[in-house]
């Protein structure tokens, strides 16, 4: 197959970006994109051309590394899935294919399609843990969990921390991302105790870090790659509302 | 040589040395641990584990890794599950059984104490990931679930869906996240640690580069713990992720370090085939499947080009069943890998190239119905029709064996030190607990017992003598190390040929995957030795790294990566050569019972092989082998059967 490539390419954070043109021909259908842009590195670096530099790690869709938005779509069209997990056999022969980096201001660009997501990381140390020391943990199946409320918090906790949810959102709202994790650990019994504190912590700090607000047009749960269902961020509402609620009259 | 290869083993009755051992161990007292820098190097289960326990406990941590982000590490990909002899299922699994089934299906090639201490304190994983809220799969009950995984004949196996180690690194990521925020640990995230510095025969520091700005940075510590993980990527193409890499043991190898048993190299039966040269990575298919799946390929090469679907069920050969009846599709999985080789060998393969035999999932479907089998299954099915555009509810998937983990490490003793004192090495990166072949749902049990057990127990031990001897980093050992470091980054962006990294990269590993693969022998493996060296050459004099060193340069990073398989390899080769005797994953043509299994010779071969960089001018000189004999008291050595 032969595609015709718009890809983004910036130097650095502080300079200017633009899209530059390429020619990907000779591309089998049962490559990947990702391997697509390997083949097209390989040609620009023994034509002696800078590479273009991407994130991806395990190339399964797990490791939440790769960060494109394709044509528009975080991911792009081949939803669920992470960038890593798109096929060329998904796109026409000889189309031309728009590749950029995800856009949110909380994601700044390192280099051409690579961002820097560690403002997530820093939602996490918030508050997105239970505080469990080694070593005085429980007899496991001594803390009993209904099936539905374990079954729920795993589709939660599936987040891959991909940060697509933010770059489809219009507001580049990072609410999805947090609202798994918030919900994964208050609905199990084991992080009952920090709930409060947690989903205070943890909204302070997304608005901190620059991100927007929901306005429930639900473009996170479009892209998301781990399918994590948008009404998690009702959960995460109805918890910080509890938070506030419980506070106000001094607990 | 730095250190000794003594195994330090504790005495006493097999169950009790761990305990014993921990009671006699030196502590460090809460007011002195800050005083101690300890250096982590990675952060998968092993490294954020042990980065989270450690910084808990009140030591400085700085832990490094080289992804964007500590969540990222591969541990992340492994789906099917984590063993712990809980015996919840009332089936008669205990810590003995549990210690049998892990020395039996590593061929006899590891520690007796090792492995009974990963027994004992399995049941401990499961209580700590569930405290940190890991959402295991549970019954209606509310109690945890159970299932039952190659190998093992019991029902021991936690999981969380098919993303236990998703679930499983998180949890520790979490962990380490709170010691982040407490200020115990300092994560350098996209920064790779390319020198182990030793000062007065010990460990104490590393150089690192950082990949977004190029920087070089020492760091001093009291004691090095290297969780870098495993070196399948020295074969191009393995289920690892496209960053794992053998740079930081292999550094700490040229450093002094052991190099143990490097050629026994995991490869796992279920994943999806290759396709083309352009493939990046293989893609593996949880083990999982092969409770429900059943493997079989056309009794007569004509069909193979049939639709499965077409082939009756007596022109089917379903060969697991038919050759090991006990254990079927569950087998170990270098007997199920060897075994599809072996009817692909014969012509009766199916798919693109004939390297591919089928996983059916028609009679489970059929016993089970489809949402059972998708509940337990449907992500992993989701994933091979993106990836094959097939349907493997309708058409039976096919799979084909590929390089997935390796046992072989840096030589540890009982206390996870290497022979460098102060430089410890925990999970995958160390050879310690699998022997020669490593069981389904024991990587993340392995990891996780080193970082949250065993290490923070027995790191003190040693820290107690080392109080205020840590070096500073205008030691002249540092910046020694921090020269050579930039010596080789200017030497690899000099070259300027005309060979893309990936071109030689995609050829080592073609040759290792050929000739020190799932089968070996002493011809294929001269072969590769006479080989490497020349390709080696190659790169030096003709690979091109475009860029500079001060920048986010993702060419000069690989390239650094691939120089060290380049060398790696051939110490590979050479310790597949010397084993000669056939063990678990290291099959030796030359040994083979007359049914095609693996042929051990405990007489010569019952020892532990690490092996001594003895420097490289010009060519490398040959390493210089150490043997560490392997003592069985409570165990009987006995054929691996699983007729």
């Amino acid at each position: 197959m032969n595609f015709r490539l718009k890809i983004w390419r910036q130097k650095n954070r502080q300079s200017q970006g633009r899209l530059v043109d390429y020619d990907a021909p000779d591309i089998s259908e049962n490559a990947s994109l990702l391997e697509m842009l390997d083949i097209v590195n390989e040609r620009l670096v023994l034509r002696g051309e800078q590479p273009i530099a991407f994130d991806s790690d395990c190339r399964e869709g797990i490791c939440g590394t790769c960060c494109l938005t394709i044509d528009g779509e975080a991911h792009g069209p081949d939803h669920p899935g992470a960038a890593c997990e798109l096929y060329m056999r998904k796109f026409q022969d000889g189309e031309t294919i728009t590749i950029e980096p995800f856009r949110v201001k909380s994601f700044p660009v390192v280099k051409d399609l690579v961002v820097d997501r560690s403002s997530l990381d820093r939602i996490v140390q918030a508050g997105g843990f239970i505080s469990a020391r080694a070593g005085s943990a429980p007899e496991a199946n001594s803390i009993l969990v209904p099936k539905p409320d374990a079954d729920l918090a795993m589709e939660a906790a599936a987040c891959i921390g991909c940060g697509a949810c933010a770059a489809a959102c219009p507001n580049a709202s990072a609410m999805l991302f947090t609202a798994a994790k918030v919900s994964h650990l208050a609905l199990l019994p084991q992080g009952s105790p920090e709930r409060t504190q947690r989903v205070a912590n943890m909204v302070n700090t997304m608005d901190a870090e620059g991100f927007g607000n929901c306005t429930n047009t639900y473009e996170c749960e479009a892209v998301c790659p781990a399918e994590i269902s948008a009404s998690f961020i009702a959960k995460l509402n109805r918890e910080y509302a509890r938070a506030r609620l419980r506070r106000s009259v001094g607990e | 040589m730095i250190g000794s290869l003594e195994a330090k083993i504790p005495p006493g009755p097999l169950a009790q040395k761990w305990t014993s051992h921990k009671d006699h161990s030196r502590l460090i007292s809460p007011n002195n641990r800050r005083k101690f820098e300890i250096v982590i190097v990675g952060s998968g289960l092993a490294g954020g584990s042990a980065a989270a326990t450690l910084g808990e406990l009140g030591y400085q941590v700085r832990c490094f890794c080289y992804q964007d982000s500590p969540r990222r590490a591969h541990s992340i990909a492994a789906q099917g599950g984590i063993n712990a002899a809980k015996n919840y299922q009332n089936d008669g699994d205990s810590v003995y059984r549990l210690f049998y089934d892990t020395i039996k299906g590593g061929d006899f090639r590891s520690r007796e104490a090792n492995v009974y201490r990963l027994a004992e304190v399995s049941a401990n994983i499961i209580d700590q990931c569930v405290a940190q809220g890991v959402p295991f799969a549970r019954e209606y009950s509310g109690y945890l679930a159970n299932r039952s995984f190659g190998g093992a004949q019991v029902s021991r196996t936690f999981y969380a869906r098919g993303q236990t180690g998703q679930q499983l690194l998180l949890g520790c990521y979490q962990a380490l996240c709170r010691q982040i925020a407490g200020g115990n640990v300092q994560m350098f995230p996209q920064t790779e640690m390319l020198d182990l510095v030793i000062v007065d025969g010990h460990a104490k520091g590393v150089v690192t580069r950082n990949l977004r700005t190029g920087k070089i940075e020492k760091h001093a510590a009291d004691a090095v713990v290297l969780a870098t993980g495993g070196y399948g990527n020295v074969f191009y193409l393995s289920t690892n992720a496209r960053g794992c890499n053998v740079t930081a043991t292999y550094r700490a190898y040229k450093k002094g370090a052991l190099f143990a048993n490097p050629c026994f190299t995991q490869i796992h039966p279920t994943c999806i085939p290759h396709s083309g040269e352009y493939q990046s990575k293989l893609t593996l298919m949880s083990e999982s499947l092969r409770n429900d799946g059943r493997v079989w390929v056309p009794k007569r090469k004509e069909d193979c080009i049939k639709s499965p679907n077409d082939i009756a069920q007596q022109d089917r050969d379903y060969y697991l069943e038919r050759k090991y009846p006990s254990y079927g599709n569950l087998s170990p999985r270098d007997i199920a890998s060897r075994a599809a080789k072996e009817v692909c060998d014969e012509g009766r393969g199916v798919g693109p190239g004939g390297r591919g035999v089928y996983l059916d999932f028609a009679d489970a479907i059929r016993r089970l119905g489809e949402p059972t089998i998708a509940e337990r299954y449907g992500n992993l099915f989701e994933v091979y029709e993106k990836i094959t555009g097939e349907n493997a509810y309708r058409v039976p998937m096919r799979i084909y064996p590929a390089i997935h983990y390796t046992m072989g490490g840096l030589w540890v003793d009982y206390n996870l030190m290497s022979n460098v004192p102060g430089l410890f090495v925990i999970g995958e990166a160390n050879f310690s607990d699998h022997g020669a072949n490593r069981l389904g749902a024991s990587a993340l049990m392995q990891g996780l017992a080193d970082g949250y057990f065993v290490l923070p127990e027995t790191l003190p031990n040693y820290l107690a003598g080392q109080m205020g001897k840590r070096p500073s980093t205008d030691n002249h050992e540092f910046k020694k190390a921090e020269s050579e470091v930039c010596n080789r980054l200017e030497n690899l962006l000099k070259i300027n040929g005309s060979r893309s990294l990936d071109s030689i990269h995609r050829e080592l590993g073609t040759l290792l995957w050929d000739k020190c693969g799932m089968a070996r022998n002493k011809k294929g493996l001269e072969e590769a030795l006479a080989k490497i060296p020349v390709l080696r050459q190659q790169f030096w004099k003709d690979v091109r790294v475009p860029g500079q060193n001060e920048d986010f340069n993702q060419s000069l990073e690989r390239a650094g990566r691939v120089a060290d398989f380049l060398e790696f390899a051939e110490l590979l080769c050479i310790d597949a050569l010397t084993r000669d005797e056939s063990c678990g994953a290291h099959f030796r043509e030359e040994h083979q019972t007359p049914e095609g299994e693996a042929l051990r010779d405990d007489e010569k071969f019952a020892d532990v092989f690490a092996w001594e960089f003895q420097g490289a001018n010009g060519g490398i000189t040959p390493p210089r082998l150490h043997r560490e004999p392997l003592h069985f008291e409570t165990v009987h050595l006995a054929q691996r059967s699983y007729k």
